[in-house]
């Protein structure tokens, strides 16, 4: 393809002769080489987004095609970096251009010289015939990650040779392939895929387990299958960024891609400086070691943040197709449509709602609709589980990206201003929040757990939907219009807000609660909760009820015992029923 | 290209002009514009192509002609001369002087868009700044290197705020105070007096630079004013190892200033006819705080934005609180009742607090006690609210205390002087005293041994 020049500069969209040019390929634009992408046609002219500042380009220099649309470097090396939205490493930016980012520098994403240990899959043989998705061999990636070498998809042909175990570079032949329609090919530890193309999987599957985050009101009330898709709405300051650096430091996932998306610098260092330090409750491994960054902040150019997501659902899906379980957050879902937004209006393309072009709800579907659990083309099971922040403009969910997102995802954990207010984090709204992920959840805490979860669950959101209704009245009249068994029920569930709903990050004993004591603090407050009430039919006093010493120790019991310590909830639980078989003795015995 | 003056421009309107017919200019080129009176203008290019440039015209496209106008394109961005005697002098929006005094010669010039840090290269900030107030102390502690803005009114004293943050900041078991860059957009004249002369009485004027545009100087010069002021506070912190407060006032007259300039252009128009570029435009400003890898400097951050009507959904207040770490936000009704500082509690917020504050920073119990006040005072308001409903009378004992807790914490904890340097410990005591006006066992948020240690409860006194 051959070059052309540049007709018209207009920040980040570029305007250039160059016909028979397609859309989607990458270029390499002006005289320091910015990186562009072709987004439309209009006769001869191209019209080009540039991931980089357009400062002081001018019209008349060169565009040069590169011959290929935005891809991902796939291969071991990934995990543990940070990438920018078009996967520029920026650990080797850093190293050799100092602290800014500078323009026009092209790195390849993964490093050439690092030599990986290979171990080709025994069961393979010359002259056998392979296709995409077969696993070719294994690379320890890092202590905690096994990466598996995959037959890259829409390969297929004859193996001819296959390496011996030994230690590679990502660009040694590690195979060859005779192919029916393009000859013998090599292959090698390293891959490219489109990053705006799904990979191919061979069937989908319902979701069947769920993601274990160990914060509760996730888990336990609004749960997300692992290939499941979630959303986090919240104005500013709510808690979407902490929540989500909750769940890639404690999700059972094998592997995190975090993407911050538009979003703060400092996030990403407080990931890059703590994870290193924290160790994952599954492996026991560094969480750095299954943890992969993409990092295009709020002052990085606003195109590459489009491309940022893309990237990081292919990094999931590669390893996903590994057979991994993996977990992409994405950092606001809402820069990156504010991205397409800002293109698109310099494209002069007509506005629906809010200045967003009409595409938007499906380019959103269609992003999410890349998760799901699978039967890999190697014959695997793996999962990509895509979580998104959402940051409405005034905290209004009825804006497009929010309305939009609803439709589309089956968890939804609504995070509310006032909630966050009163510091009442996570601040996930027990009224606004949806799972329908409910009955799939069901069946594995129901097996692995207990089987009476369901209903306790039920009888909290129950309890909890009571006393919302009641605090109208006390709000109205006073709590003194309240039955006994009505201020119970206030009072028992400002226990469960404070018990079980509210969850400090920053708590060390508490920031993970394992599924067992998540239950087991359940249960207490049920069982209090229910014993209470039987109390009060038969005539004792609330005031009674809110002095048992068991009370109190229940409101800190999920910092003061353990994920281990089961069994001083289990004893708990005794001394609670012990005080109030004992009260009710009491009264009987006072009154007759 | 440089030395060539084009003349005949196609149209000049709202602040922006246009010319055919001039090939090969670079967007983002810095311009020179002589208008018939000879009198100079600077501009910017802001699309180019090959048939038609668009310069945006910083003093305005008033009074000028088609004809008698002659343009430069300089072949350069803009660009702020460096050097040490920043410190005590006074600039207009892209660095020329405004005292009277000669402008700064340095072969050092930086181009004033700065490059993005890259994320890697940023160090976290974790050093607590005691600002001797308790409403951000306390409670929405600020660290080396945040950006904080102050969330506003017309009419409130966010001034006044500014000034005492400015004046009392410094680091615990440090002596070297900060040096300040003091970027004004859209300021009224008394206002600029009142900080002038805050920095005189105090003596720090030499170690203050200034970037001033007032309310009737011409608005487009906002747009680039307070990336010239960043680029100095880059320079004297990150080359000459100082620690830099920038004060950015007032960020809503600057974002009205994009406004303005964006409907001119026909950029398609969100919220309040906002562009849908006001996110990023600002995040390329408030993401130049903070500290570098290796760098002994830093920049924290103190904008002030006043939100219209009161508003905090507005677009400027709602997309800032969405960049930056956090938000002093001011109460109108505490501001009424002649409670000075009137910070306005519950949608306050500093996110980098976490890290600068506890055992080794201010005192162990820190944290939670923020929280705890927090919690109790967002209850505390609850009940005032049903106690106007009900009556006080009518409200259970605990109820009652609650009500106390809200009117000591406002009169003893927020309230303090303008001139009132109160130490952290200090504020931690009295933070204490308050919570003593509360039986322990609602206080979930504190630790068992917290209570035994600080709490001086004595069963309602
Ligand atoms: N789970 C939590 N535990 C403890 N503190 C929390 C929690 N969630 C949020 N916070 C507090 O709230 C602050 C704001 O949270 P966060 O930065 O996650 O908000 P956000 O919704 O991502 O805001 P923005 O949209 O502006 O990025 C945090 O800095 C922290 O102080
Ligand atoms: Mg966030």
């Amino acid at each position: 393809m051959k070059s052309g020049r540049i007709i018209e500069v207009n920040g980040p969209l570029v305007q250039a002769r160059l016909p028979g040019i397609a859309n989607g390929e990458q270029l390499r634009v002006g005289e320091l080489g910015l990186t562009g992408e072709v987004i439309g046609l209009d006769g001869e002219r191209a019209l080009i987004q540039v991931y980089e500042s357009t400062e002081m380009l001018r019209p008349g220099e060169e565009v040069v095609p590169l011959g290929h649309p935005l891809s991902a470097e796939l291969g071991p090396g990934l995990l543990g970096g940070i990438f920018d939205g078009v996967q520029r490493p920026l650990r080797a930016i850093m190293e050799s251009a100092g602290e800014h980012i500078p323009r026009g520098l092209a790195l390849p994403a993964l490093d050439r010289k690092k030599h990986w240990d290979f171990i080709p899959e025994a069961s393979l043989r010359a002259g056998q015939e392979i296709r995409g998705g077969m696993v070719l061999g294994r690379v320890q990636e890092t202590e905690a990650v096994e990466h598996r070498i995959l037959v890259p998809p829409g390969i297929k042909g004859e193996l001819m040779e296959l390496a011996g175990a030994g230690r590679y570079t990502l660009e040694q032949t590690i195979a060859r392939v005779r192919t029916p329609l393009k000859g013998i090919q090599g292959l090698s530890l390293l891959q490219r895929w489109p990053v705006r193309q799904p990979r191919p999987y061979a069937r989908r599957d319902d979701g069947i387990a769920p993601l274990l985050t160990g914060q509760r009101i996730l888990d336990t009330f609004f749960p997300l299958l692992k290939g499941g898709k979630g959303a986090i709405p919240g104005p500013f300051g709510a808690g979407k960024t902490m929540l989500q650096q909750q769940i890639a430091r404690w999700t059972n996932a094998d592997i995190v891609i975090y993407v911050g998306c538009g979003e703060r610098g400092n996030e990403l260092v407080d990931i890059l400086e703590s994870f290193p330090e924290l160790t994952d409750p599954y492996s026991g491994r560094s969480l750095m070691e299954r943890t992969l960054l993409v990092a295009n902040t709020s002052n990085m150019p606003v195109v590459a943040r489009e491309a940022s997501i893309y990237l990081g659902v292919t990094l999931a899906e590669y390893y996903r197709d590994q057979g991994h379980d993996v977990v992409m957050l994405a950092d606001s879902t809402s820069r990156w449509a504010e991205a397409l937004r800002e293109v698109a209006g310099r494209l002069g393309q007509m506005p629906v709602e809010e200045g967003y072009p009409a595409y938007l709800a499906s380019r959103l579907a269609a992003f999410y609709e890349r998760a799901g659990r699978v039967d890999t083309l190697g014959g695997d099971s793996g999962s990509v589980t895509l979580i998104g922040a959402v940051s409405p403009p005034g905290g209004d969910f009825s804006e497009p990206v929010t309305n939009h997102t609803k439709d589309i995802i089956q968890t939804f954990w609504a995070l509310s201003k006032s909630l966050a207010d009163a510091r009442h984090y996570p601040s996930v709204s027990w009224t606004e929040s949806f799972s329908d992920a409910v009955e799939a959840a069901a069946r594995w805490w129901s097996r692995e757990i207990s089987p009476a979860w369901q209903a306790r669950r039920a009888q909290a959101l129950d309890l909890l939907a009571r006393a919302e209704e009641l605090s109208r009245i006390i709000n109205l009249v006073g709590v003194e219009a309240l039955s006994p068994a009505q201020r119970w029920s206030v009072e028992a569930a400002s226990l469960v807000r404070e018990a079980l709903l509210q969850q400090s990050a920053l708590d060390e004993v508490d920031s993970y609660c394992s599924p067992q004591k998540q239950f087991a603090l359940l249960d207490l407050a049920m069982s209090l909760y229910q014993r209470g009430g039987e109390l009060i039919d038969n005539q004792v006093p609330v005031s009674a009820l809110l002095q048992l010493p068991a009370l109190a120790r229940l409101r800190r019991a999920k910092n003061s015992y353990g994920n281990e310590q089961l069994d001083a909830l289990a004893r708990l639980k005794e001394d609670m029923q012990d005080q109030l078989d004992k009260l009710a003795r009491d009264y009987r015995e006072g009154r007759s | 290209m440089k030395e060539k003056e084009y003349r005949y421009a196609a149209a000049a309107r709202t602040g922006l002009l246009f010319l055919k017919g001039v090939p090969g200019v670079a967007f983002g080129d810095r311009v020179s514009i002589r208008d018939r009176h000879g009198r100079k203008r600077n501009g910017q290019v802001i699309l180019s192509s090959e048939e038609l440039v668009m310069v945006q015209v910083l003093e305005g496209t008033d009074d000028l002609n088609l004809d008698d106008t002659w343009v430069r394109f300089l072949d350069q961005p803009f660009e702020l001369a460096l050097s040490p005697d920043l410190l005590g002098r006074v600039f207009n929006g892209i660095g020329e002087p405004r005292d009277e005094r000669p402008p700064i010669i340095s072969r050092l010039r930086r181009n004033v868009n700065g490059e993005p840090v890259n994320p890697v290269a940023r160090a976290y900030p974790r050093e607590f700044i005691q600002t001797g107030i308790s409403a951000i102390d306390g409670l929405n502690s600020l660290v080396r290197g945040q950006k904080l803005p102050i969330f506003s009114g017309s009419g409130l004293p966010h001034n006044r705020l500014v000034a005492q943050i400015v004046r009392q900041s410094r680091l615990l078991g440090e002596e070297s105070r900060f040096v300040v860059v003091f970027a004004a957009m859209g300021l009224s004249y008394a206002d600029a007096r009142f900080f002038r002369e805050d920095f005189e009485n105090n003596g720090v004027l030499g170690n203050v630079a200034m970037f001033i545009n007032l309310a009737d100087d011409p608005p487009i010069e906002r747009l680039i004013l307070p990336r010239t002021a960043l680029t100095a506070a880059e320079y004297l912190a990150f080359d000459l190892d100082l620690h830099v407060l920038v004060v950015l006032t007032d960020m809503t007259y600057y974002a009205e200033a994009l406004r303005e300039v964006a409907t001119a252009k026909g950029d398609v128009p969100t919220r309040k006819g906002y562009p849908g570029y006001l996110y990023s435009d600002m995040a390329e400003i408030y993401e130049r705080a903070g500290r570098v890898h290796k760098r002994h400097g830093s920049i924290t951050m103190v904008p002030v934005v006043s939100m219209p009507s009161d508003d905090i959904t507005h677009p400027i207040p709602d997309l800032t609180g969405y960049i930056t770490e956090g938000q002093i936000v001011l109460s109108r009704e505490l501001n009424n009742q002649n409670l000075y500082p009137p910070v306005n509690i519950p949608p306050s917020l500093s996110r980098l607090m976490k890290d600068g504050i506890g055992k080794d920073d201010t005192r162990e119990d820190h944290p939670r006690v923020a929280s705890q006040l927090y919690a109790a005072y967002a209850r505390a308001l609850e009940v005032r609210n049903l106690a106007s409903i009900i009556g006080r009378d009518e409200l259970p004992d605990l109820d009652r205390r609650y009500l106390d807790f809200a009117d000591q914490f406002e009169q003893r904890f927020l309230a303090q002087g303008p001139d009132e340097d109160r130490s952290v410990i200090q504020t931690l005591n009295i933070a204490w005293e308050l919570l003593s006006l509360l039986p322990g066992e609602v206080l979930s948020r504190v630790s068992e041994t917290d209570l035994a240690r600080y709490h001086d409860w004595e069963g309602g006194k």
